[in-house]
């Protein structure tokens, strides 16, 4: 009588855990989490990285991923934890990954784990959020009243119905960025010819809460606190996310790799720096 | 010949236009393109170029092989370009239509109307208001005769393209069967003509065009018609456009072993997976079934073509599924070797293999678990079609209710939980009692699994859905049952299931209304009169017909009143009318290789239930095709073994 079980198969170890960092780019700045996760299990296919696997009847590949960027938001701070069958190389299975992932999914760093929780390294996000079209001015007195808010309450439609945040209490910081630097990758010249050609750049600090505050939320609180109509954008904005960590009491973001990174380092397989 | 190339400056990409409206839409990234194994030629080192599509969603379209298939044997070319387009959702339309962004190309988001070809290919008629939209879109006149040199020549082909009639206002050109060389031909014409400096203009290419006597050109036929509405002839208006059109075989698909390098979406698709065809064609004779006849004969790829295939697909998409497709792929000659060798190859791996489409015989279960033992094992499907032993005599689905029985009996015993039964409602001369035996049978199915399982947690799923006949099958003279009836009978046989107190809760039941099979008549079986209705629907804001979310039964049903109001004719006359067997139909003069005497005889072999066997084993029965179109059937087994490979584990 055959089993309904699986066959009971060796499933290999996981021997070693490696940590990506990655950036989404470009057109990929609308793909969602879920089709980044498709298109990374396949490229970890495709590169031959020995992903280990969990037991049972659909094997799922060992991959984690910490707080993902939303779909339309573009980012230079991404990052994902693998385990693997074989030890490898850190540096030889970034760059098969970032050969076998798409232009625009592009893999900056991979470092071997030392322990230690990812998701605990991460508690907040630096955003550019490029407002076209809106007067560099009008974003700065936006800006002004918007922090000194006490709190802002702001509306969002989240699955379980509508739900008011307070837009305010995650923002660490914001500033309107006065020399403003293109991401890489984020296309440029966008205005069109007749549409109001300046554009305000907004560089922020969110601190990841729950349920989260995003920075479309912030534009909303920003709306909602400036006096000028002209706050609303002939066209969406572009968001990218510029890096994710820790905060310190500096309101700086530590490297979430840092840990990791330090810890090779000074592994006595590997020079010191 | 760089200096008779025209627009040889590129369009400029309209994506800078497109990208700030896309976070105002759903899904977004379905329009920026960026799959894997996707490619995008220089414009100007071009030129012949072909813009693709398949009129759906691109969730549904990217998966389409013809379209891949298509895409990558043309940008194999030298001085050949083809890039893929799919239907815009209604909320990107507006925007589109506000900001004036034309229908874009996905690959390098050019215009459509920039391109030499407009090519689409069509598995349902329900896409063809979706046609005319993107037309609308690409500004290119939705009518052929309104277009000029500035615009694509617009081509349909796939399986729903064997009856064009009902397309005829709204395409320059058709083509029947295997796309693989004649779209080759196609471009050597264009480039020729281009090369000669486009001598009597887009008059003159669609007439050399029409002369290969495999391209149908509608502009160049006369349709007249008797007082009572039916057809009295099509003649070529032309010198030069043959009286009768031939469809297109691809012989030795072991030459044509494509796709090769598979489009793998970023967006999420209704099919993860690399498929490869392992046939082409089937010999079943299954009288419903239009794509068994008009795919004749049947061509196998050998065991060691379709290895290589796997391997080479599994490598360049990274999928972790193969589905090995064909119309009955069980029946291939060497399947079990298929199976099994694959099965070894890649045990281990975690990479599972499917077989869509299984006739209904225990062998099928032995090659259900050799193709589940890399993978999950949830449910199997089986299509006996028809609910009683007398409608599958007359449809030719020879399957016996033991067959039936004895398939699950060793399904369930084996450890599957969970079987589906495929039916149809509305096949000719059906009664209410022929539907209402599916349900006896889903009780002994039941029945028996229970025992053979010796558990209770069995389950079957008796999924429905209207007949609907087609061209080029026996059943094109048929009348189609009206969908008050089908509706009618469908709930009789539900009522029915749902009445048996022992059995109820075992079995499932899924169906369909009958109004989108009769707008699925109207279009399959329609003339150029039909032409108006299509139109007509678009203008009221038809779209995504093939989606239950966006078809509208009433819209088509008021814009039929509207274009057959000075007509002698109507949706019933179309669709539920039987015909005779001196009617021209519309489709007569496009040639599928079948003799008309031959599918009338099997028409009424039909109607006094009389069975007709597979030629693939038996001899020939003389349908026609492969006298008609030199062909010959082409199956092994080879006896050959997949070369051991080496895998990653």
């Amino acid at each position: 009588m055959p089993s309904r079980q699986p066959d009971a198969r060796d499933v290999a170890p996981t021997v070693q855990r490696l940590r990506m960092h990655y950036a989404k780019r470009g057109r990929l700045r609308f793909t969602s989490h879920r089709d980044f996760q498709r298109v990374f299990e396949r490229a970890v296919r495709r590169a031959e990285v020995p992903i280990a696997h969990s037991a049972g009847f659909s094997p799922h590949p060992k991959i984690s991923y910490v707080g993902a960027a939303s779909t339309g938001a573009a980012s230079e701070a991404e990052y994902v934890e693998i385990g693997l069958t074989r030890r490898c190389d850190p540096d030889a299975v970034r760059s098969a990954l970032d050969e076998a992932l798409p232009t625009g999914f592009d893999v900056i760093e991979v470092v071997e784990a030392t322990g230690g929780s990812l998701a605990d390294r991460i508690d907040a996000s630096r955003w550019q959020v490029k407002l076209l079209g809106v007067d560099p001015r009008a974003a700065a007195q936006a800006v002004a009243a918007f922090l000194q808010a006490e709190s802002i309450p702001v509306e969002r439609v989240l699955k379980d119905g509508r739900r008011v945040l307070d837009a305010r209490a995650a923002v660490v910081r914001l500033a309107v960025d006065s020399t403003p630097a293109e991401p890489i990758g984020l296309r440029t010249g966008v205005v069109e010819p007749g549409e109001p050609d300046g554009c305000a750049i907004l560089d922020m600090v969110v601190r990841h809460l729950t349920p989260a505050v995003r920075p479309d939320d912030v534009l909303t609180g920003l709306r909602q606190v400036s006096e000028s109509i002209h706050l609303a954008p002939p066209l969406s904005p572009l968001v990218t996310r510029l890096a994710q960590g820790r905060l310190d009491e500096s309101g700086r973001l530590a490297d979430p790799l840092a840990p990791d990174r330090d810890a090779a380092a000074g592994s006595p397989h590997e020079p010191t720096v | 010949m760089t200096s008779t190339l025209d627009h040889a400056q590129a369009p400029e990409s309209l994506f800078p236009r497109l990208e700030p409206l896309l976070m105002r839409v759903s899904k977004p990234v379905q329009y920026v393109g960026g799959e894997l194994n996707s490619l995008v030629k220089e414009w100007s080192a071009c030129d012949v170029r072909w813009c693709l599509m398949y009129p759906d969603a691109y969730e549904i379209g990217l998966t389409n092989q013809g379209v891949q298939i298509l895409y990558e044997v043309l940008n194999e070319i030298d001085g050949v370009l083809a890039e893929r387009t799919y239907a815009v959702w209604p909320d990107l339309e507006a925007l589109m239509r506000e900001h004036d962004i034309p229908q874009f190309t996905v690959d390098a988001h050019r215009p459509v109307g920039a391109f030499d070809f407009f090519g689409l290919s069509f598995s349902t008629e329900l896409g063809y208001t979706n046609m005319v939209n993107a037309l609308s879109l690409a500004g290119i006149p939705i009518e052929a005769r309104d277009r000029d040199e500035s615009h694509p020549v617009v081509i349909a082909g796939g399986h729903a393209a064997f009856n064009p009639e009902t397309i005829a206002d709204f395409i320059d050109a058709a083509v029947l069967g295997d796309g693989e060389q004649v779209v080759i031909a196609i471009t050597e014409i264009a480039r020729e003509w281009k090369n000669e400096g486009r001598p009597g203009g887009r008059d003159e290419l669609l007439l050399r065009l029409a002369k290969t006597g495999g391209i149908y050109v509608p502009r160049f036929y006369d349709v007249s018609y008797h007082a009572d509405g039916r057809i009295a002839a099509v003649t070529p208006n032309r010198e030069g456009a043959p009286a009768k059109v031939s469809k297109h075989t691809l012989m030795d698909l072991d030459q044509w072993p494509y796709p090769k390098k598979p489009l793998v979406p970023l967006a999420e698709t209704v099919h993860e997976r690399f498929s490869v065809e392992i046939f082409r064609g089937c010999t079943r004779g299954c009288r419903f079934c239009q794509a068994g006849m008009i795919t004749r004969p049947v061509r196998e790829r050998s065991i060691d073509t379709i290895g290589a295939m796997v391997d080479a697909g599994l490598k360049a998409s990274g999928f972790s599924e193969v589905g090995l497709l064909s119309l009955s792929s069980a029946d291939h000659s060497e399947i079990g070797e298929v199976a099994k060798q694959l099965g070894d190859r890649y045990e281990g791996t975690n990479t599972s293999l499917s077989l869509p489409s299984t006739r209904v015989d225990a062998f099928n279960v032995d090659l259900a678990n050799e193709f589940s033992r890399n993978g999950r094992r949830s449910g199997l499907t089986f299509a006996p079609e028809g609910g009683s032993e007398r409608m599958r005599k007359v449809i030719n689905k020879m399957v016996t209710e033991e067959d039936l029985i004895r398939t699950v009996t060793t399904a369930y015993a084996q450890g599957w939980r969970r079987v589906k039964l495929y039916f149809m409602c509305g096949l000719p001369t059906e009664t209410d009692d022929d539907v209402l035996q599916i349900a006896d049978l889903a009780r002994k199915v039941i029945q028996a699994g229970r025992e053979a399982a010796g558990s209770k947690d069995i389950a079957c799923t008796v999924s429905i859905g209207a007949f609907v006949p087609k061209p080029h099958t026996p059943f094109q003279w048929a009348a189609q049952l009206d969908h008050h009836s089908t509706d009618a009978r469908l709930a009789k046989l539900r009522d029915k299931i749902r009445a048996d107190r022992q059995y109820a809760k075992a079995i499932g039941f899924r169906y369909h209304d009958g109004k989108p099979g009769i707008v699925e008549g109207l279009l399959s079986r329609g003339d150029r009169r039909v032409g108006r209705v299509i139109k007509q629907v678009w203008l009221d804001g038809g779209r995504f017909d093939g989606w239950s979310e966006h078809f509208s039964f009433d819209r088509w049903m008021r814009a039929a009143e509207i274009a057959f109001a000075d007509q002698p004719v109507d949706v019933d006359w179309y669709t539920t009318r039987e015909r005779e067997r001196d009617e021209v139909l519309p489709w007569d003069h496009l040639d599928s290789g079948l003799d008309k005497d031959w599918l009338w005889q099997d028409w009424q072999d039909a109607l006094s239930d009389v069975e007709v066997e597979d030629c693939r084993w038996t001899p020939c029965f003389d349908c026609g095709v492969c006298d008609t179109m030199g062909t010959d059937i082409q199956i092994g087994p080879t006896g050959r073994k997949l070369l051991p490979l080496d895998v990653i584990r």
